[in-house]
């Protein structure tokens, strides 16, 4: 099993993007859960969200105290959140930031794999805004998921809240995170 | 088709589905979602179902009565303090034998306020007159809320049902669902012929009438005998749900890994699915340990609970909220369902996970540790409480 939580603030779709992978988990043949940290929402406060995936039906139901994968959409969730805690030494870190991996490490003091993608700089590029969509694009790249059927899955997901020029934009900066990711992702 | 869903749009699918003719209903967290679903089902119209959009929860279950008195298939939601409110309608409509289907996010009661779940909402409802079934998971959550509404509308019972899952933990986690094509879910729960509508004016009938000391206890010895009547129909439901869901369900209550148990849990919701996580890991280790969990809690399997745990040497009963004054009220069903046992296990009290303390395997783990010391005692132990 594999165990992801998502730092973002509310708002930013953390949530929603949780739901959204759990659906492309699902078409990939696995079982998934999808549930954000419960709680009052408000906007702009630290939330997470959390991600089971495996390959038999899941049961458990508590919180999850030692991901696999976090996820920090936010970058200024970084230092305030402490987003490594708990998180499995062996562990994936991905973050949205301009800085390098290295820069990354010297600030967290995560020993172990680190992603960076600059998600923000991708979300306004394609003129979308959020750094949720390229965000997943990244962990999709991590988790070694097709790109095509997270493409397929995603362009369901959205098309069900949008679409024409908006639903590509999004595609595009899904598939600009994913591609992003993967480099550093091999390279690290 | 299997789906990502979250429970309170696995509960609305249900609803959808069944296609009531009227669905009064309040909005409150947890439960808002499965409103929110369904008016916009209405708004669409994808379902021909009279909304009522009432102004409070007691307004909510006396619309319900009002439709459901007049013959209408009639269904609901609420949750915590909404179900509060609402309790008085629930004993009325119990009373005049209308089987109403609520789903039941369970939330901690106040004070102090709180929005996330334990089971005091339910044991509020206990003794109200509605059979309560308590969900694992989504899908079982959207399986029981077709078989609830069968029960409720089979001729023998006609009572309202309480469809219990969890709230947060079921109602907002997107789980994997495999929910039935809309033809097979609506020939299931088949069409439903009201008892004597209201508004059937070729035979006029009085509904909420009153009753003397002359009557009074002879109409509720017969909703208790209506109640009496859930068991076999229960049983029945599922039977019929077998052949077109394939989902196995057997009996009142899930044995897991109980057959050949020592030590055993008995519990109900979702926190069932984390006890299966730790019984394996137990069972790794060659500890024989097990679990009850409860499907079908009023009325209670008395008979069927006790054979099922009388060749266990100690049993953990964990209640999800406090009867003040008393031990756990799923306790209290247990010791009852045992006293006549010849050979029975030794009991132990576990509160647990009140107001949304997360259960995680651990504690599930601690307690089948404890449970090798506990002195058998009507003496109340708590789980991950900071003392």
């Amino acid at each position: 099993m594999i165990e992801i939580r998502w730092h973002g603030r509310g708002g930013q779709g953390a949530k929603t993007i949780s739901q959204i992978l759990a659906r492309i988990n699902l078409r990939h043949g696995q079982y998934a859960q999808a549930f954000p940290e419960f709680g009052p929402e408000r906007s702009g406060a630290p939330i997470r969200a959390y991600n089971r995936i495996a390959d038999k039906q899941i049961i458990i139901h508590s919180g999850v105290y030692n991901p696999d994968v976090a996820v920090v959409i936010d970058e200024s969730l970084l230092y305030s959140e402490n987003p490594t805690a708990g998180l499995k030494p062996d562990g994936v870190l991905v973050v949205n930031t301009a800085c390098s991996p290295e820069e990354i490490r010297q600030g967290a003091g995560f020993p172990g794999r680190i992603v960076t993608v600059d998600a923000d700089k991708i979300a306004n590029e394609k003129g979308t805004g959020f750094a949720n969509v390229p965000m997943l694009g990244a962990v999709v790249a991590v988790l070694g998921v097709d790109l095509a059927l997270a493409e397929d899955e995603l362009r369901q997901a959205l098309g069900e809240r949008m679409s024409g020029a908006v639903l590509q934009k999004n595609l595009d900066s899904f598939r600009a995170g994913y591609l992003a990711a993967k480099e550093v992702y091999v390279a690290g | 088709m299997r789906k990502v869903m979250t429970g309170h749009k696995a509960v609305a699918e249900a609803m959808r589905q069944i296609e009531p003719d009227v669905v009064a209903v309040y909005p409150i967290t947890p439960q808002s979602e499965i409103a929110e679903y369904y008016a916009e089902y209405v708004h669409d119209g994808i379902v021909h179902t009279e909304l009522v959009p009432v102004e409070s929860e007691h307004s909510a279950m006396s619309a319900c009565i009002g439709a459901a008195a007049a013959g209408g298939r009639v269904m609901t939601a609420t949750s915590s303090q909404g179900l509060a409110l609402m309790v008085e309608m629930v004993y009325i409509a119990a009373g005049l034998r209308l089987p109403i289907v609520m789903a039941l996010a369970n939330r901690a009661l106040s004070a102090p306020i709180n929005i996330h779940c334990d089971h005091s909402d339910a044991y509020l409802t206990r003794d109200a007159g509605a059979f309560m079934i308590f969900a694992e998971s989504a899908q079982e959550a959207y399986d029981y809320t077709l078989i609830a509404q069968k029960i409720a509308e089979h001729p023998k019972v006609r009572l309202p049902g309480i469809v219990n899952l969890d709230g947060f933990t079921l109602t907002h986690t997107a789980d994997v669902v495999e929910p039935l094509e809309d033809e097979a879910a609506k020939k299931f729960v088949g069409d439903y012929q009201p008892f004597s509508p209201m508004l059937d004016v070729d035979r006029p009938s009085t509904w909420g009438a009153f009753a003397m000391p002359d009557y009074y206890f002879e109409l509720k010895r017969a909703q208790q005998a209506g109640m009496e009547e859930v068991p076999a129909v229960f049983l029945h439901t599922q039977e019929a749900f077998a052949k077109v869901a394939a989902r196995g369900y057997r009996g009142f209550f899930e044995g897991y890994r109980l057959k050949d148990a020592e030590r055993a849990l008995v519990l109900m919701g979702s926190t069932a699915g984390t006890a299966k996580v730790a019984v394996d890991e137990l069972r790794a280790r060659g500890e024989k340990v097990g679990l009850l969990k409860i499907w079908l809690w009023r009325p209670f399997p008395y008979r069927e609970v006790a054979q099922a745990l009388a060749h266990v040497n100690k049993v953990a009963v964990m209640d999800r909220a406090l009867s003040f004054g008393a031990m756990g009220a799923l306790y209290n069903d247990v010791c009852a369902a045992l006293v006549h046992e010849k050979n029975k296990p030794a009991l132990v009290n576990y509160i647990y996970g009140l107001g949304g303390r997360d259960v995680s395997t651990d504690h599930i783990l601690h307690v089948f540790q404890d449970l090798k010391e506990a002195q058998p005692a009507h003496t109340l132990r708590f789980v991950g409480l900071r003392e």
